[in-house]
């Protein structure tokens, strides 16, 4: 397989990680996070620091709870309040992890970034066979997180997620505890982030401040509007269209040479904005619906009209 | 006083400069239907959603089975047997019919982070009992082949039956309804006086806030009528409705 398609791979894969998550908060619960690239640097540095002294998993492991315990923090913070303190205080918390990645160089190598991370499996991987083995791990750990989180999802507690979205006085008023049900609605995206942070990386092996721009958050809202707010199967098509939307545009310089580097890069977001309204007016709810549970499920032989 | 069903003593919330409950006291029985009525504005909807934890009142005490509930959060008002209904009707719009009673039973395993993944088979298992029952209840208000239709769907009389059947799924001690006849087509209205009925025959309390009077008649054994956030009269139907004072505080609105 070549370099190219690898590097592609792995990319949709840290984007549906972080789209997975922030479709379990804003897209299930109703929570916004504008946060979302602190949270995947958060976990890329926790592997980073960690992993050389601790092994890979325990440092991703360290990494999820990490962000899991961060986001609780937030969330116990904000939302008391209201929906919009956890805007301003996710924003808040994106610059001040910049900030501190960047000052912080006794720990973060400040804007050097921290080079030679370890990947998983190094001691098995054949030498230049790497890309092989961070690809099945990339891909395993994506499944892994799309099977615990689609529990989730059709499980009660998903239910109760999104009837908290519609209305959460409804659901304190049927006896819901809310509150509990955000904070860890939004630990458990946090974790999922940071181990999109992880899997970040361990492929590249090499992080700076710079990897971990807003625009991943700005990536990771456009995947779950494309995909269908609370669809865990839609969040991964709009991911995945995202990137080929980003990496066929690319090309777009080979087609017409007249273009500079800066003007292509403005035009490709352009081209990925026309697609997610366009997409919006064809299909207000996304690409795939959020899932339901039917009556029929428990009663099969009952012909419902509706 | 003690033995009351549910005590309301005192009772003060402002809400700017607005008084809406302003010293309001009275009690509800158990297995009756208790009417509060009043003019526009004269604090019913505030009472409710003090005795729901929905408003923390300024001064005052709620006690409920001699307990003292004043202040707890709505979470905990519902987990004792305080439920209600909206004046405004608040289906949940994502869910189905099916789902939105699916949702109320407490204690669901699955609603448990670690219960939803782990404890399958038990959720499972809760589930199909919750939706025995959701489908009893949704054949008994008559929204049973409306089960797998979005909640949005509904006519507003038909959100209404959703809100009861929804609350009756939390087998509730007390059940508050806050206008369940407003924007009710009559024959709807009708299903909810029966409703009400059949449900008291089988030892359910109701709070019932109504401005339709034939409805407050129809199903209330006792009313208190507001006025300014206060308890004006007290009594049954044909003696609140007949006294000069009632009639002068829903005349002095119309002044
Ligand atoms: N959330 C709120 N914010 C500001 N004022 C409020 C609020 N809730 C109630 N009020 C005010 O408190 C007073 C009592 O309102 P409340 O809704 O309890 O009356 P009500 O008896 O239910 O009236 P209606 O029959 O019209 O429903 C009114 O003057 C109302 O404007
Ligand atoms: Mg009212």
């Amino acid at each position: 397989m070549s370099a190219y398609l690898v590097t592609l791979v792995i990319l949709v894969s840290v984007a549906a990680l972080v789209g997975l998550a922030l479709n379990l908060q804003w897209g299930l619960a109703g929570l916004v996070n504008f946060g979302v690239s602190g949270f995947v640097a958060l976990g890329a540095y926790g592997v980073a620091i960690t992993a050389p002294h601790i092994g890979w998993l325990p440092a991703m492991i360290f990494s999820a709870l990490l962000c899991a315990a961060i986001s609780m923090a937030l969330a116990l913070l904000s939302i008391r309040l209201e929906e919009n303190y956890l805007a301003i205080v996710t924003i808040g918390f994106g610059e001040i992890v910049r900030i501190l990645l960047l000052n912080e160089g006794w720990l973060t190598g400040g804007a050097l970034g921290i080079a030679d991370i370890p990947r998983p499996f190094a001691a098995i991987t054949p030498p230049g066979g790497g890309d092989g083995v961070i690809l099945a791990f990339a891909i395993a750990l994506v499944a892994l997180v799309f099977v615990l989180l689609e529990l989730l999802v059709r499980s009660p507690f998903g239910r109760v997620l999104r009837a908290v979205r519609d209305d959460a006085t409804v659901a304190s008023a049927l006896g819901k505890p809310v509150l509990a049900l955000r904070v860890r609605a939004f630990a458990v995206g946090g974790a999922v982030m940071g181990l999109a942070g992880a899997l970040h990386a361990f492929y590249l092996t090499y992080i700076d401040p710079s990897q971990f721009t807003p625009i991943i958050t700005a990536y990771a809202f456009m995947a779950v509007i494309a995909g269908g707010r609370g669809s865990n199967l839609g969040l991964l098509l709009g991911a995945g269209s995202i990137m080929a939307l980003l990496e066929a545009t690319r090309f777009l310089k080979d087609l017409v040479p007249s273009i500079d580097g800066a003007q292509l890069s403005a035009l490709r977001l352009g081209m990925i904005g026309i697609g997610i309204v366009l997409l919006l007016i064809l299909r207000p709810q996304g690409l795939v619906a959020e899932p339901r549970r039917r009556a029929t499920e428990f009663f099969p032989n009952a012909k419902g009209e509706g | 006083m003690s033995g009351a069903f549910l005590e309301v003593s005192g009772l003060v919330k402002h809400y700017g400069g607005v008084a809406a409950l302003d010293g309001c006291s009275l009690s509800l029985r158990k297995g009756e239907v208790t009417g509060l009525i009043g003019p526009n504005g004269a604090g019913k909807t505030t009472l409710l959603n003090a005795l729901t934890g929905l408003a923390k009142p300024e001064a005052g005490t709620v006690s409920f089975m001699g307990a003292d509930v004043t202040g707890l959060p709505a979470h905990r008002m519902a987990a004792l047997g305080v439920v209600r209904s909206f004046q405004i009707v608040r289906e949940l719009s994502s869910l189905t019919v099916f789902e939105n009673l699916l949702l109320a039973p407490p204690h669901q395993i699955g609603e448990r982070l670690l219960g939803a993944v782990i404890s399958r088979r038990k959720w499972w298992a809760q589930e199909h009992v919750n939706a025995a029952k959701a489908r009893t209840l949704l054949e008994r208000v008559g929204l049973w082949k409306l089960a797998d239709q979005s909640s949005a769907a509904l006519s507003g009389g038909q959100k209404k039956l959703l809100e009861v059947a929804r609350a009756l799924l939390l087998e509730p001690r007390l059940l508050l309804l806050d206008e369940p006849g407003a924007g009710v087509s009559p024959p709807l209205r009708e299903e909810i006086i029966r409703l009400v009925r059949e449900l008291k025959a089988e030892g359910l309390s109701f709070g019932i806030v109504e401005h339709d009077m034939h409805l407050v008649g129809e199903v209330c054994d006792h009313v208190h009528v507001l006025a300014e956030g206060r308890t004006l009269v007290s009594g049954s139907f044909a003696e609140a409705t007949s006294d000069p004072r009632v009639v002068e505080a829903y005349l002095g609105l119309a002044a």
